[in-house]
């Protein structure tokens, strides 16, 4: 038995990957998890966005929504969101955009949108929201999803938002000015587009993974880049922050609000 | 007289068939304008938004709509709205035509639209099948450089609500907080209804706060706790767990009628409603 959960390691691997002063759009869940656990720890000058239109904000809990009212009592400013779309985003503001979905392909395309035909769907999820531009204009994008061969497909049921296309250097062929998905952290470890097919590769195991179990969890068949590394487990610092952070969250959520009258 | 009733200006501002958007993006959603318009029976209402959240998920499970435009349909760091999927994946409780966008398109529709434009241009959709979906997105030239620049059509509702913190007795509108696009989407509409928590006698001063004049201001209603399951900065919160608890209520078409049977139909306005939950909670 683990000392730190798998989830927890996703996180932990997200935020170092961050660094000091760097520009985030942060999306809900395990990303704003990540990039608060880099603020409170070696990143304290990080600048994360909320595409509510927060800028600089430094929630003391998570917020469950992209808009809660800590994002914008601790924000540097609050601005109105097509500001926050054309002025900040598509204008290139942003260094770092976290995206998540329901389906990734081995070029880092993403699929939020539906399962089955879009006509007639089986599944309908949220839809794109603000990833399709993330993707499009932050300088790279960081992805972070579970893997199942369900999530990790070969084939999208629907491109919501482009990572590398087809590869082989067909985004940089478009007009899209962003470098696209650096890094798919997923919980066996992470993978990186390989140089000149753009494919995405496992580049790191986390503790106690393997490549059998990765390639069993990979809808297409993975291939290992020539040198995969381990990434070091959680330190204890990072492990008591990011409690911490959960359990504030937890406290906050379940606290009763008094109905207003 | 600007100042009325919610239920005077639901009946007088938004008809059947009326295309409306309630705008607030997380922060002052206006649940109390979208229960009232389900408890006069509107249909086949085009509904505006870009996030339906849960004030959408009622309005579609309770037959309203019979069109929805939006960019983002889930219950936020929850899941699935349920009522929304069941429309869409099984016509439940009516078929329900979907032209959908991401944020940054719609943003760009409703500047369009309140900037008297036919359409507005993003550097959007590049790459993706959104546009194969929506026929609505397309693209032009850039008449300087020759780049191709996607369009989308200018959003124009014949209403669109809001939530306020505050009005004067003149009919201006004050807004502080997470603003989203709701001033856009105001100036978009042709009629503009706001709902507030409070009417003033004088505004606070407010460099920057948003503030709608009265003569693009069609009608307030006085309506404490207007924006409840969401919120109003500075009045009262989000309340997170009740975000939570919508999961397993409209999860099951049973359940969410029965809810909305017993806290919005049985309720004869919101301060009822807001009752309903205290004694139920």
């Amino acid at each position: 038995m683990s000392e730190w959960t798998r989830d927890e390691m996703m996180t932990v691997a997200a935020a170092r990957r961050l660094w000091n002063g760097c520009v985030c759009f942060v999306g809900i869940g395990l990303p704003s998890a990540a990039c608060n656990l880099a603020r409170l720890t070696h990143a304290p000058d990080i600048v994360l966005i909320y595409e509510s239109g927060t800028l600089g904000t430094r929630p003391d809990v998570l917020p469950l929504s992209i808009g809660d009212g800590e994002l914008a009592d601790t924000a540097a400013c609050v601005i109105p969101l097509p500001e926050v779309f054309a002025y900040f985003l598509q204008a290139g503001r942003v260094d770092v955009g976290f995206l998540g979905a329901a389906q990734v392909d081995r070029y880092g395309n993403l699929n939020s949108t539906v399962i089955g035909p879009y006509e007639a769907p089986t599944t309908r999820l949220p839809g794109a929201g603000g990833a399709t531009e993330i993707a499009a204009h932050a300088r790279q994008t960081f992805v972070m999803l579970k893997a199942t061969p369900r999530s990790l497909v070969a084939r999208l049921d629907f491109r919501t938002s482009a990572g590398f296309l087809d590869g082989h250097g067909a985004r940089a062929r478009t007009s899209m000015r962003g470098a696209g998905p650096q890094a798919l952290i997923t919980d066996f470890g992470v993978l990186a587009p390989e140089p000149a097919s753009d494919e995405l590769v496992l580049t790191s195991l986390f503790p106690g993974a393997t490549l059998e179990e990765a390639r069993a969890a990979v809808g297409w068949p993975l291939r290992a880049a020539a040198a995969v590394e381990t990434v070091a487990a959680p330190t204890a610092l990072e492990l008591d922050t990011l409690r911490s952070l959960h359990a504030r969250t937890r406290e906050a959520h379940a606290r009763p609000v008094r109905v207003p009258a | 007289m600007k100042i009325m009733s919610l239920a005077e200006a639901i009946a007088r501002h938004v008809a059947d068939g009326a295309c409306v958007a309630l705008e607030g993006f997380t922060h002052l959603i206006p649940f109390a304008a979208a229960h009232e318009i389900i408890r006069q029976g509107r249909r086949d209402l085009h509904l505006v938004r870009m996030t339906p959240d849960l004030v959408y998920d009622q309005m579609i499970g309770m037959g309203c709509a019979r069109r929805l435009t939006f960019s983002w349909g889930g219950n936020p760091g929850v899941g699935s709205l349920h009522r929304l999927r069941d429309a869409v994946e099984h016509g439940w409780p009516a078929a329900l035509q979907i032209d959908e966008h991401t944020h940054a398109g719609i943003a760009a529709a409703y500047c369009a639209g309140a900037a008297g434009l036919p359409f507005a241009m993003l550097r959007g959709y590049q790459g993706t099948d959104l546009a194969a979906a929506n026929p609505r997105i397309r693209s032009v030239e850039c008449p300087y450089t020759g780049e191709r620049i996607a369009t989308v059509p200018a959003l124009n509702p014949d209403v669109t609500i809001l939530h306020a913190q505050r009005a004067d007795r003149q009919g201006n509108v004050a807004i502080s907080g997470i603003v989203g696009a709701q001033r856009e989407a105001a100036l978009a509409a042709r009629a503009l209804l706001v709902t507030v928590e409070e009417i003033v006698g004088e505004l606070p001063p407010a460099m920057n706060g948003i503030v709608l004049p009265h003569w693009v201001v069609s009608a307030v209603a006085h309506c404490p706790g207007g924006a409840y399951p969401s919120y109003a900065q500075g009045h009262y919160p989000r309340d997170n767990d009740f975000y939570r608890r919508w999961d397993a209520i409209a999860r099951d078409r049973n359940s969410f009628q029965a809810w909305m049977q017993q806290h919005v139909l049985d309720s004869g306005d919101h301060a009822a409603f807001l009752a309903s939950l205290g004694a139920a909670a």
